[in-house]
């Protein structure tokens, strides 16, 4: 009775497992907001990873990501833009903006130091 | 709270643990016995150990599973499993939880210091740069701060200081030491006219010099930016990595369930020991070693190579850069100096250069200059000629000193007659490629100057390295294809391409490829489409107008022995980063085996605590194997000074 109650919770278990993190979610994008000064700007939370994970900016306009990192994990210390060349640390708690590159339309993938966790900028056209 | 300050905490509550496990052999025990732990245990799960805990539950929340998520689980696991059993009166295992954040701690806190120190090349860098400058302001020389500095502004440098900024000698000259930007070892002379790069060190003369780069324009910064790029950018490689890492977690944990339940439901073990497998599988199997083994590398070896004036701009490049199988040179300004030099006088060497000195004072022909270059460093003085008269696509004629004075080809001297000795050197010289020119006086033909672009010293050194290395070294030219056999002599070259116009030269290298992965080495200014095409650009430099967009990697010292360290930098840090992944995923198909008691049966079992050790142990291998890439021996630069007699 007790090794049947254990497998049927470790299929439970594993079911959870890859039910909670193997199955893909689609992400909502949030778009960056321009202050008076016309400069994009998204706020990203560092927390057990990217949120939101995929921000969108609009092309050849300035803009940054502010990065809020309240994640202690040192995991998430950095964060690096391979496109750019941008490699940062960014303190805990505490806003660190990082300016980007809007000039090229595009996807840019990012991620933290040890590329375990990642997040996306899309620099989209403009609508006229 | 730091790492530091976490570790330390952690370190000192596990000693008590510690010393209650080396003497319970002894009959000794921890007074307080299972309290004390329980005590020491939960203080380093709430300060050592809650940011795992907290980062593990954000991820969680965002249905993501990181290393935290492994060890949070795996030392929770532990805790937890220890407070039911000291209810129940069975065995503890509080010590686990314990040892393992300690470890695991130590091994962030050693890893954290290591990587500092890998990424630290680049910065180093910029503090290369002057604060300040001396500039001329309102009618005064001023110290002032870099920042200031405009375009277009007189500095001026005395011996012993750094130049600011990039810019124009207008006035005097100096030996600089250029190493640290370029490279290169040996001190360079530049005169008025001459360009000068910001943070190299004046060592001799005081000069002023005009502005014309400031801020992220310079030579230094353009490189400090580039070799970050490099840095962070992504090799090929580490895509399989970077798919495995996405699912890398929860098929642990779905391995360390399973684990649990064969050796509870089939071997028939308490839950106990099976519950130590179980965690033992968590906490090996943290993916840092493999989320480590390729950017340490390539931050390691894009640095070390930047110091060395080898600008390597990302890691497809390097990767590209292990698999070549040829080398093809331009040659003109990359294989050769670019501009034509005296080689040979035959004759009275005096009489010859003052008179074809004399001849060439005022013309612009670049073999002219060749000429009186030559006629500069014998200490010649150049007199006045009269009745001065170019022949076209023949030569000169004048007067000097009262008689007749000639230089040119032979068609100039069809009416005099050539000695035979003159003749069959004449005939060795233009067998050697040479452009041979004739000097006369009064009515004989009284010497020869034979004037060629020669190789540069160090062409010989670099293709013999690497033909040694294996590879197949081409060089092509737009030149005749006995010039072309000549300087290929000259250096050594196993093939020649000849008569090839420029527009051509990628069709060249489309041609190579055929044969396997080729570089192409050219000067960057005309070679963009066969340095864009090639599978690796060596863009070769010269001084401060580095063509860094044009080429995969971009020797900023125009001294091709960077190829060779170009290459081999490139192969030895591609090579580093497979071992480091071959490491890291051996440990883990190792070590999740046997923390799993696959091997128990034989006595091979890996505690909780070990394998701690073992997962913090890993990735301060991978990142020492990394930092060992500074250390790592390259083929030796030969000494040019030595060799700069060498005939050529």
């Amino acid at each position: 009775m007790f090794k049947i109650l254990i497998v049927i919770g470790a299929l439970f278990l594993i079911g959870f497992i890859i039910w909670w993190f193997l199955i893909p979610r689609p992400q909502k994008a949030v778009t960056a907001r321009t202050d008076v000064n016309h400069l994009q700007n998204v706020t990203v939370k560092v927390d057990g990873g990217y949120r939101p994970s995929t921000v969108v900016v609009y092309q050849g306009k300035p803009a940054q990501i502010t990065f809020n990192r309240i994640d202690p994990s040192s995991c998430l210390e950095q964060v690096v833009f391979p496109d750019w060349g941008i490699s940062e640390y960014l303190p805990e708690k505490k806003e660190h903006p990082i300016k980007i590159d809007t000039s090229k339309a595009g996807e840019y993938q990012y991620a933290c130091g040890m590329n375990m966790f990642h997040g996306k900028v899309i620099v989209k056209k403009e609508r006229k | 709270m730091t790492i530091t300050q976490r570790f330390f905490f952690s370190l000192i509550a596990v000693i008590p643990l510690l010393i209650n496990m080396i003497g319970m052999p002894f009959g000794w025990m921890l007074p307080g016995g299972n309290w004390t732990a329980l005590v020491l245990t939960t203080a380093i799960m709430l300060v050592s150990a809650r940011p795992f805990l907290h980062s593990a539950w954000a991820a969680f929340k965002n249905h993501q599973a990181n290393m935290d998520t492994l060890v949070a689980i795996g030392t929770t696991t532990a805790y937890l499993y220890s407070l039911y059993a000291m209810y129940r009166h069975q065995p503890v295992f509080f010590e686990s939880a314990a040892f393992i954040i300690t470890f695991i701690l130590l091994g962030q806190v050693l890893e954290a210091k290591m990587r500092k120190s890998a990424s630290s090349a680049v910065e180093k860098l910029l503090d290369l740069q002057a604060k300040d400058a001396n500039v001329w302001r309102n009618g005064k020389w001023q110290q002032i701060p870099l920042e200031q500095v405009q375009i277009g502004d007189l500095i001026r440098v005395k011996p012993g200081e750094k130049v600011p900024v990039d810019g124009v000698i207008t006035e005097g000259s100096s030996n600089l030491d250029e190493s640290m930007v370029t490279g290169e070892s040996m001190p360079v002379t530049k005169n008025k006219g001459e360009k000068v790069i910001g943070a190299t060190i004046n060592q001799s003369g005081t000069f002023t010099m005009q502005v014309q780069k400031i801020g992220n324009q310079t030579l230094l910064s353009q490189i400090v930016q580039m070799v970050k790029k490099a840095q962070t950018s992504r090799a090929p490689i580490q895509r399989t990595t970077d798919q495995v890492s996405h699912i890398f977690v929860p098929v642990v944990l779905i391995l360390a369930i399973l684990t649990f339940v064969i050796w509870v439901v089939i071997i028939g073990e308490t839950p106990e020991k099976a519950m130590m497998f179980a965690v033992s599988v968590v906490i090996i199997a943290c993916p840092c070693a493999l989320g480590l083994a390729t950017p340490t590398a390539l931050m390691v070896g894009t640095g070390r190579s930047a110091k060395l004036g080898v600008l390597i701009k990302n890691g497809e490049v390097l990767e590209a850069a292990n698999n070549i199988k040829t080398v093809i040179f331009d040659k003109t300004g990359t294989i050769t100096q670019g501009k034509p030099v005296v080689t040979d006088v035959v004759g009275s060497k005096q009489q010859v250069l003052e008179i074809a000195g004399a001849l060439e004072s005022d013309s612009e022909h670049p073999l002219a200059s060749a000429i009186l270059a030559k006629v500069k460093t014998e200490g010649i003085k150049i007199s006045k000629v009269n009745n001065f008269t170019a022949i076209a696509g023949k030569g000169i004629k004048a007067s000097f000193k009262g008689q007749e004075a000639l230089i040119g080809n032979e068609s100039l001297f069809t009416n005099k007659i050539l000695s035979s000795s003159l003749k069959i050197q004449l005939t060795r010289l233009q067998d050697e490629a040479k452009t041979v020119v004739l000097v006369g006086y009064g009515q004989q033909i009284i010497g020869l100057i034979a004037i060629q672009d020669t190789p540069k010293i160090s062409a010989v050194p670099t293709i013999s390295t690497l033909k040694h290395q294996g590879l197949q070294t081409v060089m092509l030219t737009g030149d005749n294809e006995r010039v072309a056999k000549a300087i290929a002599q000259q250096v050594g070259i196993d093939w020649i391409v000849a008569n090839v116009l420029p527009q051509d030269k990628a069709k060249v290298v489309e041609e190579q490829q055929k044969k396997g992965p080729v570089a192409f080495v050219g000067d960057g200014i005309n070679d963009a489409p066969a340095l864009t095409l090639a599978n690796v650009g060596i863009a070769m430099g010269s001084g401060t107008d580095i063509a860094i967009e044009s080429g995969g990697i971009v020797l900023v010292k125009n001294n091709l022995w960077g190829v060779v360290e170009a290459i081999e930098l490139s192969k030895k840090t591609f090579q580093r980063i497979k071992l480091n992944l071959f490491w890291a995923f051996i440990y883990n198909t190792i070590g999740i085996p046997i923390a799993a008691g696959i091997f128990a049966k034989w006595g091979l079992i890996l505690s909780p605590e070990l394998a701690g050790l073992a997962m913090a142990l890993s990735s301060i291998s991978v990142v020492s194997s990394s930092l060992l890439l500074n250390r790592t021996k390259l083929s030796e630069e030969p000494d040019f000074a030595d060799s700069s007699n060498h005939k050529l």
